[in-house]
């Protein structure tokens, strides 16, 4: 099974949210839990649909990702720039925080 | 351009107030997300790849410079600084944040806008001619039209969750710059054999994974049987279109599958009173819209500028800009700036805050406080003085909107793609940036002339890439963004759908395809002859040859 992690967006601001420790969401994928067995991915969706319950966030679901020297990145080139930004405007998206590497 | 009268400020203040209610209720938890997204979408609010996207309507592509300075306002204040101009000549935000969108509706409604209808199953926002009332080859003004649809259709309580989205555009003219051979229902304003006008009905057109050139349904229908009559086919539409699969739902399938004449016979006879319609515009009303687009009272000046023959003269930049972009007015002494959105290696359709203020200042000055928007994403100053132009270029130029390419090969049509889109398959603006940059030496554009390249991320066409001369549809295989390239697509009154020249191109091959393509017309063409017409005498096969010949 591949590495998954739990994205969503914020309810309040449509920004991109991932899910990570102590059931918090956060807006860096660095932060997010990742889950290699079925438990774990089944641990991640019961907390989405928790928070989507509470009105944090909406439309959560799992990607799959994989970690290079130790930096956890998405399989997928679509939630690659959903995660940095778009690739035409690196002055936008998380990428303009310089915390997140463009996707290449 | 057309103002609320009390009835239109009223629906979209308690609009507004609507919604705001509804933010508060998702807040609080008292609607889910479920419940919450149909209401949000008929406010054109999307939750889109990086965040939530907010749609506004501009009535037939019609903005007042106060307006767009509105628009600027929202960008520097709720959004990022710019927006987009789509190909349904509305503008989307980007960023915005829920929480804000209520003030941000209220401000619009300040200034006559909003976002109803820009999204769901309902008649969208009617989109025309952008040089409507002012081309010098125009038969009649569409824009009174697209007003009295635009009331019909608000709202309309029959028609709000149709089987799809319904779009109808509407000309005035014989050549066509509203595609409306594309539209479900596209209006060409005509005149009968007895000078009477009317329209010429044409059904079933449009683009998205199943595209279709639209058909005839009534050669001529007088001007007081239109809503009768259109409601007649939205009427036979609802009952008839395909619920079951939204891939099918839309009337070009309803069109297709069942047959023009068995659809025109169903909607004749709706129209001819079984379905007891009485859907006639009130006159007061009628007269009201048509005041609003009654022609300004223009200066009577000579055809011939000297103020404009001395500046081209002495700017071959200017010139340049005046060849390209500048269109003929009906009225003498009059010109129709256009004004491109395309810079060279920027997104199409793009604008900063500053370049709407820019804009809309000068509209002010030159172009009687008006501006259109066109479904090529770009603005057009309907009424500018001859010898205004230059003093109007250098504006333009001070705000870098004074690319003079308009209808060339840089004036590219993309959809937002991949890098915006939570439906895109592939990227689209960076493959019109790296096609505007290989094409960007100026004589080079002028040498190629009319050519047009369309641009989507998905299946869905929004980048109308099946009416490209040459168009490209962004797909992803195994992981990876490839782009099918189709020739010989046409969005004017010769509409016709392009054919798909052979197996896609990865990401970086695009440009390299394109040039290909390009360079096969030059070699290939008679005289003036332009790519379309080359095209059309020749057919794929040459351009197949040059593309594939090293397989």
């Amino acid at each position: 099974m591949s590495e998954k992690v739990l994205t969503a967006n914020h309810l309040l601001s449509g920004e991109v949210v991932f899910l990570g420790e102590g059931e918090l969401w956060s807006p860096h994928i660095q932060d997010a839990v990742i889950a290699q067995s079925t438990q774990e991915v089944d641990l991640l969706e019961t907390v989405g649909q928790q928070s989507v319950k509470s009105q944090l966030v909406v439309e959560p679901y799992l990607i799959d990702v994989v970690r290079v020297h130790g930096v956890t990145e998405p399989l997928r080139f679509r939630e690659r720039i959903r995660t940095a930004g778009p690739t035409t405007r690196t002055d936008l998206g998380k990428q303009s925080e310089a915390q997140i590497e463009e996707p290449a | 351009m057309y103002r609320y009268d009390e009835f239109d400020r009223q629906v979209v203040d308690e609009r507004v107030a609507q919604f705001r209610e509804q933010v508060d209720r998702r807040l609080a938890g008292r609607l889910t997300e479920e419940e919450f997204k149909p209401l949000r979408l008929m406010n054109g609010l999307y939750l889109q790849l990086h965040a939530y996207m907010l749609r506004i309507a501009i009535p037939y592509g019609t903005l007042s410079s106060d307006q767009m300075r509105r628009l600027a306002d929202i960008g520097d204040k709720y959004d990022k600084g710019y927006g987009h101009f789509t190909t349904r000549q509305n503008i989307q935000f980007n960023w915005p944040k829920l929480e804000d969108v209520p003030a941000i509706l209220g401000e619009l409604a300040e200034v006559e806008m909003h976002a109803i209808q820009t999204s769901g199953n309902c008649i969208r926002n009617v989109t025309s001619d952008p040089w409507a009332g002012v081309a010098a080859d125009e038969i009649e003004d569409p824009r009174p039209t697209a007003e009295l649809i635009r009331q019909w259709s608000t709202f309309h309580p029959e028609f709000s969750f149709l089987p799809r989205k319904f779009k109808i555009a509407v000309t005035g003219s014989p050549n066509d710059r509203a595609a409306v051979k594309v539209h479900d229902i596209g209006l060409r304003m005509i005149r009968n054999d007895v000078g009477i006008p009317g329209y010429e009905v044409i059904v079933g057109g449009g683009q998205g994974r199943t595209p279709f050139v639209g058909v005839v349904l009534r050669p001529f229908l007088p001007t007081s049987d239109l809503l009768a009559y259109l409601e007649a086919i939205m009427r036979v539409y609802n009952l008839h279109g395909r619920r079951d699969n939204k891939y099918k739902a839309r009337i070009k399938i309803l069109v297709h599958e069942e047959g023009i004449d068995k659809i025109r016979d169903e909607i004749e006879a709706e129209f001819s009173g079984a379905g007891g319609l009485e859907v006639e515009p009130d006159v007061e009303e009628m007269s009201r819209i048509a005041n609003y687009f009654a022609s300004p009272v223009y200066e009577e000046l000579p055809d011939k500028s000297a103020v404009l023959d001395a500046f081209e003269a002495q700017n071959p930049e200017f010139a340049k800009w005046a060849r390209v972009n500048v269109a003929e007015h009906k009225k003498l002494g009059y010109a129709i700036a256009n004004i491109s959105l395309k810079p060279i290696g920027e997104a199409p359709g793009d604008a900063t805050s500053d370049q709407m203020r820019a804009v809309a200042k000068l509209a002010d000055q030159y172009s009687l406080s008006e501006i259109r928007v066109t479904h090529t994403q770009n603005l057009v100053l309907a009424n500018v003085k001859k010898d205004d132009l230059h003093v109007l270029w250098e504006g333009l130029v001070a705000a870098k909107l004074a690319d003079a390419n308009l209808g060339l090969v840089t004036d590219i049509i993309a959809c937002p793609g991949l890098d915006f889109c939570a439906l895109a398959t592939a990227r689209s603006i960076p493959i019109a940036q790296a096609i505007s940059n290989r094409f960007s030496n100026g004589e080079r554009q002028s040498k190629i002339g009319e050519l047009s390249i369309k641009i989507s991320g998905c299946i869905n066409a929004c980048g109308h890439h099946h009416v490209g001369h040459i168009g490209i549809l962004g797909l992803e295989k195994r992981g990876e963004e490839f782009y099918q390239i189709s020739l010989g697509g046409d969005a004017t009154e010769d509409a016709a759908i392009g054919e798909i020249v052979g197996k896609g191109f990865a990401h970086e091959e695009v440009a390299d395809a394109v040039e290909t393509i390009v360079d096969a017309y030059l070699a290939q063409r008679v005289d003036d002859e332009k790519f379309i017409e080359t095209y059309r005498r020749l057919g794929a096969k040459p351009f197949k040859e040059a593309l594939y010949a090293a397989n």
